[in-house]
């Protein structure tokens, strides 16, 4: 029954990390870059729920929403749209300077001192009773990953936006020659992942009600290590392999012995080490045939 | 040489897409040089030249996929050299590529529906005009599957049919029939004869298909090494190439022509 109820936890914490991870892929399909500064979304987000602890939960999660989604397309519009047409290292620092400045912000606005934002703690209770201990975040989780993955997926394919994203991802100056406007899709593709780190927000507070300027940093870097694991090229594969990092972690966090459980993120990335010894070009590329939900 | 330039235009000087004085020069290679083009409504163009004459480049720098390094592109009298490709494309500018550059994880529908969504057009409205340019192209069967999996020869009707969609005033179509069977030949030149009368517009041709060239042809215009050799209708630039053969006394060059 333990190993039920790990595993339980497990695909719940891997849920948060593929969204994180199809934040990433959304931005990395239309721009070919790894935006490092989602972290930080995740990090307004929190602050954002601290400084509404006080206002009704409704305003407060709103609140959450308006501040990563404006704080993502702020973030391209005055970073990285001047930079269109440079090189991808010059960009790649530019996400990192971004990230860097930004928790800098942090820093001088909240103190290095934790900050609580224990809005929606009533999720700790737990759902079940018996031998199976699920609490209400664990579902939450689990709602959320599925409803967000397939209302990406339904944006993506179901919408004239979603259609220009796809194209943009495929062939990003054929589709320009074809009228697609490069600042509308890329934006929405910020836009989105904005809200994605919202969610997000939102559930890392329940199990980690203590904002830090790094509290978004940890599941970044770990979602991005599963989503190029996975193949970031691809939203299925980047999917994917965000969830099985954050199944991993949680499993290794469960199972290993008390005096290696701190080590967790090492036994997590040596995994990585031998995944990518035998497959470089990522776990799941192979599986990623259907085409198409590349983005 | 700038002979009788057989335009259909009727006159009216500023409907042409025009480009004056065009320069383009890739690290010291002078790829377009002080080049002159026009192409009106209602009119098809061949563009014809051995390989690097600057072709490409000429299309390249016509629609916004590259920069001019001197001169002006001008879209129906406005200026649009400082434009940017996508509202080139909104203007009524349309290209295909050489290699065809359709989204290989779009389905052949979505592709040409795209050509539509790019420019405007509503979800509806894309989708009429993909059915019925999927089905002059004879692509109708092939509208779900993701185009990736279609032969080259397909895939480049998929991406004159994307930018049809986009019911261009001019289209510029960089080899559209390399890969096609001999047998579809004919149909294509069709094709581009409909959208020419159907749609008026205008329509530039690179191909090394001269057969197409000649049948589809109002005006051909020769391109050599950056600059405009020759031009005029069909039967004057064959009288030229068979001139020039005559007196090189090398008959191999009709025939390299004829071939590509």
């Amino acid at each position: 029954m333990q190993t039920i109820q790990a595993i339980i936890d497990a695909i719940a914490v891997g849920a948060l990390y593929a969204l994180v991870a199809v934040g990433l892929a959304l931005v990395f399909g239309v721009m070919r870059l790894i935006n490092f500064a989602q972290g930080e979304l995740i990090t307004a987000g929190a602050y954002s729920l601290y400084l509404t602890r006080n206002l009704p939960l409704v305003v407060s999660i709103v609140v959450c929403f308006v501040v990563c989604v404006a704080l993502a397309v702020a973030i391209e519009r005055v970073a990285f749209r001047p930079l269109r047409g440079a090189s991808p290292a010059t960009t790649l620092v530019a996400t990192f300077a971004v990230a860097f400045a930004l928790e800098a912000v942090w820093l001088i606005a909240f103190t290095p001192q934790g900050k609580t934002a224990d809005l929606l703690s009533a999720l700790n209770r737990t759902a079940t009773h018996g031998s199976l201990h699920l609490r209400w975040v664990t579902i939450t989780e689990l709602v959320a990953g599925v409803v967000l993955l397939g209302g990406t997926v339904l944006v993506l394919n179901r919408t004239t936006i979603g259609l220009h994203m796809r194209a943009a991802a495929s062939d990003f100056r054929a589709a320009r020659l074809l009228g697609v406007r490069a600042d509308r899709v890329i934006r929405a593709a910020f836009a989105m992942s904005g809200f994605l780190a919202a969610v997000v927000s939102l559930l890392l507070t329940v199990q980690q009600p203590l904002v830090t300027p790094t509290f978004g940093l940890d599941v970044t870097i770990l979602a991005l290590v599963g989503a190029v694991l996975g193949g970031i090229d691809r939203l299925a594969t980047a999917t994917a392999g965000g969830f099985l990092i954050g199944f991993i972690s949680s499993i290794l966090g469960d199972e290993l012995p008390a005096s290696l459980s701190n080590f967790a993120p090492s036994f997590t990335f040596l995994v990585v080490i031998l995944v990518l010894l035998i497959r470089p070009a990522g776990l799941l590329a192979p599986l990623g045939q259907s085409g198409v939900d590349r983005v | 040489m700038g002979t009788s330039g057989a335009s259909r235009d009727g006159g009216s000087s500023g409907a042409r897409l025009r480009a004056t004085d065009v320069a383009r020069a890739f690290k010291g290679v002078q790829a377009l040089e002080g080049l002159n083009f026009e192409l009106g409504r209602h009119e098809v163009v061949g563009l014809i030249g051995p390989n690097g004459a600057g072709k490409t480049t000429l299309i390249n720098v016509i629609t916004g996929f590259d920069r001019p390094t001197a001169g002006a592109i001008e879209l129906d009298g406005v200026d649009v050299t400082g434009w940017p490709a996508s509202r080139r494309a909104r203007a009524g500018l349309a290209r295909t590529f050489q290699q065809g550059r359709v989204f290989g994880e779009l389905t052949v529908q979505e592709n040409v529906e795209l050509g539509a969504l790019g420019v405007g057009a509503g979800a509806h409205q894309a989708r009429a005009r993909a059915d019925e340019l999927l089905s002059i192209m004879q692509l109708a069967d092939h509208a779900k599957l993701p185009a990736s999996l279609l032969a080259h020869g397909e895939q480049r009707k998929v991406a004159v049919a994307r930018a049809l969609a986009s019911r261009p005033r001019y289209v510029l179509m960089d080899e559209p029939a390399a890969g096609l069977f001999e047998s579809d030949i004919s149909a294509f030149a069709e094709v581009i004869r409909s959208v020419r009368d159907g749609y008026d517009a205008g329509v530039l041709i690179v191909d090394h298909n001269m057969a197409l060239i000649m049948a589809v042809s109002d005006r051909i215009e020769v391109l050599d090494q950056g600059r405009s050799l020759a031009s005029g209708t069909p039967e004057e630039i064959r009288r030229n190439i068979d001139v020039a053969a005559a007196y090189l006394g090398a008959s191999g060059v009709t025939a390299e022509r004829e071939r590509g």
